[in-house]
């Protein structure tokens, strides 16, 4: 069962663009990366699956229910933890956290409780006293303490030092395995590669990829390094290459197609050191941003 | 309606209610103080007046009220206890929505399980409580004083008493203009200036308004619509004017529903 379904979401701020014609589905049990740079419409998305936004044209369904009509419904079961986050200054933590429990019909206390503990958070402190990574940690609690269906995650990892970052990893996968459904955007591909089963990739409002990560990584091209004798910019002379560096005597390149060519000039070569492998997704991703 | 938003936006304002509602009893009381020293020289007091320009005295209305009796006195005190409660009421329309989202809290709210009709309506009820407990503790302040020092002076009670409520139409006016006026600009940066040229622009408007005569300024400012020195003088408020501002009220409110349910909730940047 699909738990979102985007179709042809456009959505305009007046004159400047925020998405245009976004579609997609994410399955049940799936965490898929959004990713794309800052400004390109992750944000928007979000807003407009939350009904914070309206679209300006479009339709967007959770749960198989239209997000327009059916939001309080349908927010009963989702967590969003925004990319910045701001609560009531005044409130303690532990105030803020039973506030935003309050909203829920059954007791989230336990919850609350094993995910300050995980998260290291100090219940007794003001809101306006915490630093930026703290703030962040309430935003992680108030999040799940609910055990929503499914989760949107805004540029999470913004402010948390590496070890809460993995701590949240861990969490998210979790979560994860107990069947819950992550939306999670990023402009930071490590993190997507290493949570993420599907990405979609967004472009100036646009999607421009939606590909299971390893088919990405897989049928793109491939990254080749050689060291040979009597090398030439011309000695890999080959449809699919691409990038073509050389220097020392040695040469790297993009090689996209069969392999086997790729391999037979090779076989023609004196080589020394060879090394044929994937892209990381950074490197696929510079290449729809080119 | 959800209880727990109301529970919240109450206990925000707390403060800001305990403040209000002591300070206006206590200008009120220091008002009421000096009554006894003005009723017992009225004649000296009427020569005086007498030789301000009748414009000032239009101003303030004070050329239509009787400060030594009892009620007319009282009218003229509860213009300042109007001016003070219409900045209040106006700074918890201004910031009824508006200080969610330049707080950046109201993306917690609104992705919470509650519609937006429960949001506006939840925080208008929690606002409405507030400016009653302020009305409460104002008017037994106002109470307390007329009975300290109205002397051997006799009093309509009934007026007074109705006098005393027509101040919760009076605030639901500015809470609704403050509102919707709120809603209808992008983004609210201070709360406090904008309710400030609210309440007392009206009343630099009423004050006009008996200056200039017959220009129809008393169709806009709630100073005439609910005007405590024609109160005083006919027993009533004219009815037109009353209806008048009724009306802007519900207008306000109810567009304000129709626009904070659309409202696109922008995110930081």
């Amino acid at each position: 069962m699909s738990v979102i379904e985007v179709t042809h979401l456009t959505k305009y701020y007046g004159k400047s663009r925020g998405i245009v014609d976004v579609s997609f589905n994410e399955e049940e049990g799936e965490i898929f990366g959004f990713i794309g740079p800052n400004g390109a419409g992750k944000s928007t998305t979000i807003r407009l699956l939350l009904s914070l936004i309206h679209p300006t044209s479009g339709t967007a369904t959770i749960f198989g229910k239209d997000v327009l009509t059916h939001g309080p419904e349908i927010r009963r079961d989702i967590g969003y933890l925004p990319s910045e986050v701001f609560y009531y200054e005044g409130m303690k933590v532990v105030d803020l956290l039973k506030y935003s429990a309050s909203f829920y019909d059954h007791d989230c206390t336990q919850r609350m409780h094993e995910l300050s503990e995980i998260m290291e958070l100090e219940m007794d402190r003001r809101i306006s006293d915490l630093s930026y990574g703290n703030k962040k940690k309430v935003g992680i609690v108030q999040g799940l303490l609910h055990s929503p269906k499914l989760l949107f995650l805004d540029e999470p990892t913004s402010g948390l030092d590496p070890l809460m970052q993995r701590k949240f990893f861990d969490l998210v996968r979790q979560e994860n395995a107990r069947g819950v459904t992550v939306f999670f955007s990023s402009h930071i591909l490590g993190e997507v590669q290493r949570l993420c089963n599907r990405v979609g990739i967004i472009r100036e409002g646009k999607i421009v990829e939606i590909s299971d990560i390893r088919s990405l990584q897989q049928n793109n091209y491939k990254k080749v390094h050689v060291t040979a004798d009597g090398l030439t910019p011309a000695s890999f002379n080959l449809p699919g290459v691409t990038n073509v560096q050389t220097e020392n005597g040695a040469m790297s390149f993009f090689f996209k197609g069969e392999i086997n060519a790729v391999l037979r000039k090779l076989g023609s070569l004196q080589v020394t050191d060879v090394t044929i492998e994937e892209p990381t997704l950074e490197e696929i991703f510079m290449h729809y941003y080119e | 309606m959800s209880a727990n938003i109301y529970k919240h936006e109450f206990r925000t304002r707390l403060r800001s209610v305990l403040i209000w509602s002591l300070s206006v009893s206590a200008m009120a009381i220091f008002f009421l103080s000096i009554f006894p020293a003005f009723a017992d020289q009225a004649a000296l007091m009427n020569q005086l007046l007498a030789k301000f320009p009748p414009q000032l005295l239009e101003a303030f209305g004070m050329n239509r009220m009787d400060l030594s009796s009892v009620v007319g006195f009282y009218s003229f005190v509860f213009i300042f206890v109007q001016l003070c409660l219409a900045i209040q009421a106006g700074n918890y329309g201004y910031g009824l929505v508006s200080v969610e989202e330049s707080e950046l809290t109201a993306d917690f709210l609104l992705t919470k399980p509650v519609s937006r009709l429960q949001v506006i309506t939840s925080k208008l009820l929690a606002a409405l409580t507030s400016l009653l407990l302020t009305d409460l503790v104002v008017w037994m302040a106002s109470f307390v004083g007329i009975l300290a020092w109205h002397g051997s002076r006799t009093f309509d009670s009934g007026l007074l008493v109705q006098l005393m409520l027509s101040i919760i139409l009076f605030q639901l006016f500015f809470l609704a203009v403050g509102l919707v006026i709120s809603l209808l600009v992008r983004r609210v940066p201070s709360v406090t200036p904008y309710s400030l040229g609210l309440g007392f622009g009206a009343y630099v408007l009423s004050a006009f308004s008996g200056m200039l005569g017959d220009v129809g300024l008393e169709y806009i400012t709630p100073f005439k619509h609910l005007d405590p020195a024609y109160f005083v003088q006919h027993g009533a408020f004219e009815t037109p004017l009353l209806l008048l501002n009724v009306a802007i009220t519900l207008v306000s409110l109810g567009l304000s529903y129709w626009l904070y349910i659309r409202r696109d909730i922008h995110a930081v940047s």
